[in-house]
């Protein structure tokens, strides 16, 4: 297991060098001179000059890329030319706030769309299958920050139940969190329900048609027994897996969701870094989405050979 | 010289003709295609369809809500909401067509390339595919966009490049699978170059999930068109786009909700007409779906 996972590892390292010579290339989009674009709104001829010494703007590209992997590498992406913090400091403030709503909108998520899913697959061909389906593509269909505009106008402005925006930390008050991450983790996690109920849908049917599944059935289990003890258990592996890879996902519905409630998350930093041109933010937070990401998708290997009995051994 | 005869080539023809009216006659790509069509005849004859000039300001009929004269109401402008919907599935049908269009022209050959020739062009090929895989859609569409500069244009190219790697993956995925096949092997004794096996013989063998995956990226480069409009990176104003007429609308919700329903119900129907097309083509045209 240990070489399985330091293998992974390794496979993983010269992705992430690539994202980084990727991550670096998007500052040479910029048209006109970096530094100028650094410096932001209102450059100072000082800071234009700063900049391009500290950047080593004018040294050769390669050793430009270098130095810049060597600082990130050592968690140092610089300062934020809107907060003037740290980045690597906002990150670390900024990421729990979103994985907390990912891992809610996961849970809404699984809650909605394994039932769902295994309900169509029991029920295949049949008009309830039909229309289970044409939800789950339904959930699909919805740009989840339309879907957050409307909530808000139900839920805050018509019913007055739940806040329209804002945040409270969890530490501060649980309840209050609770009530303020609720909608944007509905808004979240409505896409994901939709993934989860057409891949549990699939892999059921799949499942259902294997040949213990159907001895259990022909040592006269009950269907509901011969589903959730012998079919569930193997259909669910593709599930657990790919789910865990949609969390990286999450972050781009985190983007739209975070815009939309105001929460103060790391969705919502790639955005305020693209206005305030914080260019920095941005190549930081896409680096980091793509870490993330890889690390999910060890995560997701490993749940599936940890699950898998086969694989196990 | 492509080494195919005659009786070959018009039994393939026939069989992809019996593979496009099983496609046609699904119910998911009749309903999906007829929503599509819909959308595209709106934008193609929205100059005559819109009942306003989507861009005129009426400062008399500010926020007005849905009436006879303004069936979808007006904005903070006093402009045609609706006139504003028929000419914004402009932008959302144009970043569809062409990011889609990007994403194959470059995608589309890099996989050919890659999965038929293998060795260190693949390794090449893939490990750019996978760094491109590993940041999210979307962060990747914005970052891009942002470095461009915020336009429609850049919007397209920002989520053009986005999917692409899907249809590198996709169409390695697809020639390796198929590249030991007899009749490649056979052409290729024959002594027929690459690049025509690839084109005469590959190509038309993978096409099928490539159009399946073309319809489901149009579904996802609309609903990133809108995404990008609605956070102020794709489309300006005042050039309708239904993004930026929700990322409007936000602001007068208590005052106009009607300002935020009308754009959103397009998007969800143009993306839907989209996905039910690909569904119903994935469950006619890919043999491995026919189970599901």
């Amino acid at each position: 297991m240990l070489n399985f996972i330091l293998r992974r590892i390794l496979i993983s390292i010269p992705t992430l060098l690539l994202v980084s010579v990727l991550v670096f290339g998007l500052l040479k989009l910029l048209p006109g001179d970096p530094a100028l674009a650094l410096a932001g709104q209102e450059p100072d001829p000082a800071v234009i000059e700063f900049l391009r010494t500290k950047y080593g703007l004018d040294q050769p590209l390669p050793v430009q890329y270098f130095k810049w992997l060597g600082s990130i590498l050592q968690g140092d992406f610089g300062l934020s030319i809107r907060t003037r913090l740290p980045i690597g400091e906002m990150i670390v403030q900024k990421l729990p706030v979103t994985l907390q709503l990912s891992l809610q909108a996961m849970l809404i998520a699984l809650l909605i769309g394994i039932p769902a899913g295994v309900f169509a697959a029991i029920r295949r061909g049949t008009p309830v299958d039909y229309i289970v389906s044409l939800i789950g593509l339904g959930g699909l269909s919805i740009p989840s920050f339309w879907l957050g505009i409307m909530l808000i106008l139900l839920f805050a402005v018509s019913l007055g139940w739940l806040p329209s925006g804002g945040y409270v930390g969890f530490f501060e008050s649980p309840l209050d969190n609770l009530r303020y991450t609720l909608l944007p983790s509905i808004v979240l996690g409505t896409a994901a329900a939709a993934i989860v109920m057409r891949h549990t849908r699939s892999s059921m049917i799949a499942v259902l048609k294997q040949d213990y599944v159907r001895t259990a059935r022909a040592k006269g289990l009950r269907e509901r027994i011969v589903v959730t003890r012998h079919a569930l258990r193997n259909g669910l592996i593709p599930v657990v897996t790919t789910s865990t890879l949609h969390l990286g996902e999450l972050l781009s519905g985190a983007v739209l969701s975070e815009q939309v409630f105001g929460i103060p998350g790391f969705g919502k930093m790639i955005v305020d870094g693209v206005f305030s041109r914080d260019y920095a933010v941005v190549q930081a937070v896409v680096m980091c989405s793509a870490v993330i990401f890889l690390l999910l998708s060890l995560i997701a290997d490993l749940a599936y050979v940890v699950l898998s009995p086969r694989l196990r051994s | 010289m492509s080494g195919e005869t005659a009786p070959m080539a018009a039994a393939r023809g026939g069989a992809r003709r019996s593979a496009m009216r099983r496609a046609l006659s699904h119910p998911s790509t009749m309903i999906g295609g007829t929503l599509v069509l819909f959308f595209v005849l709106v934008a193609v004859f929205a100059p005559f369809i819109a009942p306003f000039d989507p861009n005129a300001s009426d400062w008399l009929a500010v926020r007005q809500a849905p009436s006879a004269l303004h069936w979808f109401g007006t904005d903070d402008l006093g402009r045609d909401v609706l006139s504003r919907v028929i000419f914004g599935s402009r932008a959302s049908l144009a970043a569809g067509v062409i990011a889609v269009a990007i994403a194959i022209s470059i995608g589309v050959p890099l996989g050919l390339v890659a999965g038929y020739f293998g060795g260190i062009v693949d390794a090449i090929i893939a490990r750019f595919t996978d760094a491109l895989l590993a940041v999210p859609f979307l962060v990747l569409a914005i970052a891009l966009a942002a470095f461009l500069g915020p336009s429609l244009q850049n919007a397209m190219i920002a989520i053009g490049v986005s999917a692409m790697p899907v249809f590198v993956r996709l169409t390695r995925g697809q020639v390796l699978s198929i590249k030991n096949e007899d009749y490649i092997t056979a052409v290729r004794a024959l002594g027929v170059r690459d690049r025509n096996i690839i084109l005469a013989h590959v190509l038309p063998n993978v096409m099928a999930p490539i159009v399946v995956q073309v319809t489901i990226t149009m579904a996802v480069a609309v609903l990133a068109e809108a995404s990008l409009a609605f956070l102020g990176l794709g489309q300006r104003p005042p050039a309708p786009s239904w993004g930026s007429m929700l990322d409007i609308a936000r602001q007068f919700l208590t005052e106009a909700p009607w300002m935020a329903v009308w754009p959103g119900l397009a998007i969800i129907a143009i993306v839907l007409g989209f996905n039910l097309l690909g569904d119903g083509l994935n469950d006619t045209l890919t043999p491995q779906s026919e189970d599901s």
